[in-house]
């Protein structure tokens, strides 16, 4: 127990601690607020705003579009199929799947459909691929979550002759708090995540102003910067990593306490 | 036994588990306005076949069901009859209350809500009404708008049969009601079940055989998906008939 905690308390320490004292340093005013200039791989002047925004657009606009999707899907399976119906257990089946491919697999998906609707590199091709990627896993968290409301709740609402649609938001208020952490998670994901969005988004050294511009982000900041033979575009790269990490942090830190409001009326 | 008018008359009800033959050729006339308690031992039906008046067993893709439940000479399990209208006539009270995940007023208003109840002023009528119904109004007239899973389970529970009777349902089926209640709370719940049955026809599931013969004017037995007998109250529980019945009521079969 002890062991286990160390291993993963220690873990993240080293983590968080590696990119703190690499990146901190190399962290200015100048690097969250502008964009890059030409030679910035190279040692240039700017910064990353295009890749803060070029994700927060991405991450943000995928989990809006996949919580759309997924909150009918998840009451589909849950309300209106009949419990173990194969149809519910085909599309878990399904998801669970989709769950575990790797990102690389939606972005070469992604990129044959752009392709075959003959769009370019855009912010829209990155959200429509990353809400692809996500939507599994909104899925799965939403509807572990909602298999865990107790029969009788639905049996209580049903008993005051509650159609199914009605006892559906019934639920959704029960399960308001496990709806913000599979967003949340997928957020994360989709935040992070650098192939799926590497052919599809594109790369751009500018923010995105329409749906239709090519746009970069923080993990492609990073594995760009990486790759630089200039030591000091190394350490910004750590840097740029530090700022992804704080905007996770923050999302993750503004879910919980919004969760514990959502919480109120839970039974 | 047999009624003029029974509010509930449950003819040939065949009910399957799966394989397993859960209800067995069932026939019972469930008598207007009054008490009606199912006995028997756990895992006899007696549950089961509550939940077929208000088909509760309809999103179980095992559950099959044979035969005629007659509501007011309606058969609610005609492929036309129509399911909210029917379990709106029915409120149901669970084994363990569960309050739905709302404010308390919102609990009572959910009902009259989904039924297409807008007006304020009459909601806020409807709630302090049923709420007084259930003796709960002077408890919690000053914090209506607090979640009523901060409620005591007693207290819920009473919640929950206000929340039914907000729909103006004509029947009220109890499962179990008081058995995750405190000998007190119990007692509260008894003596509305004593009261409201001038307006409603109950049908209570319970085990307690004291509480069978505190509140009810007719049990019936049931064992193993059979009903054995079903007499009135003192009837059946101080001179049954049957062998079975004998032997549940004097505690040998448990």
């Amino acid at each position: 127990m002890v062991f286990a905690t160390v291993i993963i308390v220690g873990s993240f320490f080293l983590i968080v601690g590696t990119i703190v004292s690499k990146g901190f340093p190399a962290l200015s005013w100048e690097m969250l607020s502008e964009i890059p200039s030409g030679d910035f791989y190279m040692g240039g002047e700017g910064g990353i705003l295009n890749s803060i925004l070029g994700s927060l657009y991405i991450a943000a606009g995928s989990s809006l579009l996949a919580l759309i999707i997924s909150v009918p899907i998840v009451i589909y399976i849950n309300m209106y199929l009949k419990k173990s119906s194969w149809m519910g257990n085909l599309t878990r089946l399904g998801y669970d799947v989709l769950f575990g491919m790797p990102s690389i697999v939606y972005g070469a998906f992604g990129f044959t459909l752009m392709i075959y609707l003959g769009m370019r590199a855009s912010l829209l091709g990155g959200i429509v691929t990353v809400t692809l990627l996500i939507i599994p896993i909104m899925v799965r968290t939403m509807d572990e979550v909602i298999r865990t409301v107790p029969k009788e709740l639905f049996d209580a609402s049903y008993s005051l002759g509650a159609t199914r649609l009605e006892t559906s938001r019934v639920v959704l208020k029960q399960v308001a708090p496990g709806i913000l952490t599979a967003v949340l998670l997928a957020f994360g994901r989709g935040i992070g995540d650098v192939a799926s969005v590497m052919f599809t988004a594109g790369f751009s050294n500018d923010i995105p102003k329409s749906l239709e511009d090519p746009a970069s982000t923080l993990p492609l900041a990073v594995f760009n910067q990486l790759s630089s033979p200039v030591e000091e575009v190394q350490s910004r790269a750590y840097a740029a990593a530090l700022v992804l990490t704080i905007v996770v942090l923050l999302i993750s830190i503004s879910a919980r306490v919004l969760s514990k409001r959502l919480s109120k009326n839970k039974i | 036994m047999t009624f003029e008018t029974p509010h509930i008359s449950v003819q040939n009800l065949n009910l399957y588990y799966g394989a397993n033959h859960a209800l067995k050729n069932i026939n019972i006339d469930i008598p207007n306005k009054k008490v009606t308690s199912f006995i028997g031992p756990s895992g006899c039906g007696k549950t089961t076949l509550l939940k077929t008046f208000n088909r509760l067993h309809d999103s179980s893709l095992e559950v099959r069901v044979e035969g005629k439940v007659l509501l007011d000479g309606e058969n609610i399990y005609d492929k036309n009859a129509e399911v909210t209208s029917i379990r709106k006539k029915m409120g149901l009270l669970s084994q363990r209350p569960f309050p739905l995940p709302m404010s308390i007023y919102d609990n009572i208003a959910y009902g009259p809500r989904i039924h297409g109840e807008r007006d304020r002023h009459k909601l806020d009528e409807i709630v302090e009404r049923h709420l007084k119904d259930v003796a709960l109004w002077p408890e919690v007239k000053d914090r209506l708008k607090s979640p009523a899973s901060r409620l005591s389970i007693g207290q819920q529970q009473r919640l929950c049969l206000a929340r039914g009777l907000a729909v103006n349902p004509e029947i009220i089926l109890g499962d179990e009601p008081t058995s995750a209640l405190d000998p007190k709370s119990t007692q509260k719940i008894e003596e509305l079940f004593i009261e409201l049955k001038e307006k409603y026809t109950i049908v209570l599931v319970t085990h307690i055989l004291r509480q069978a013969r505190r509140v009810s004017d007719y049990v019936a037995f049931i064992n193993n998906g059979e009903i054995i007998e079903f007499a009135p109250t003192e009837e059946l529980l101080l001179n049954p008939k049957q062998k079975l019945t004998q032997e549940y009521v004097k505690g040998f079969v448990s």
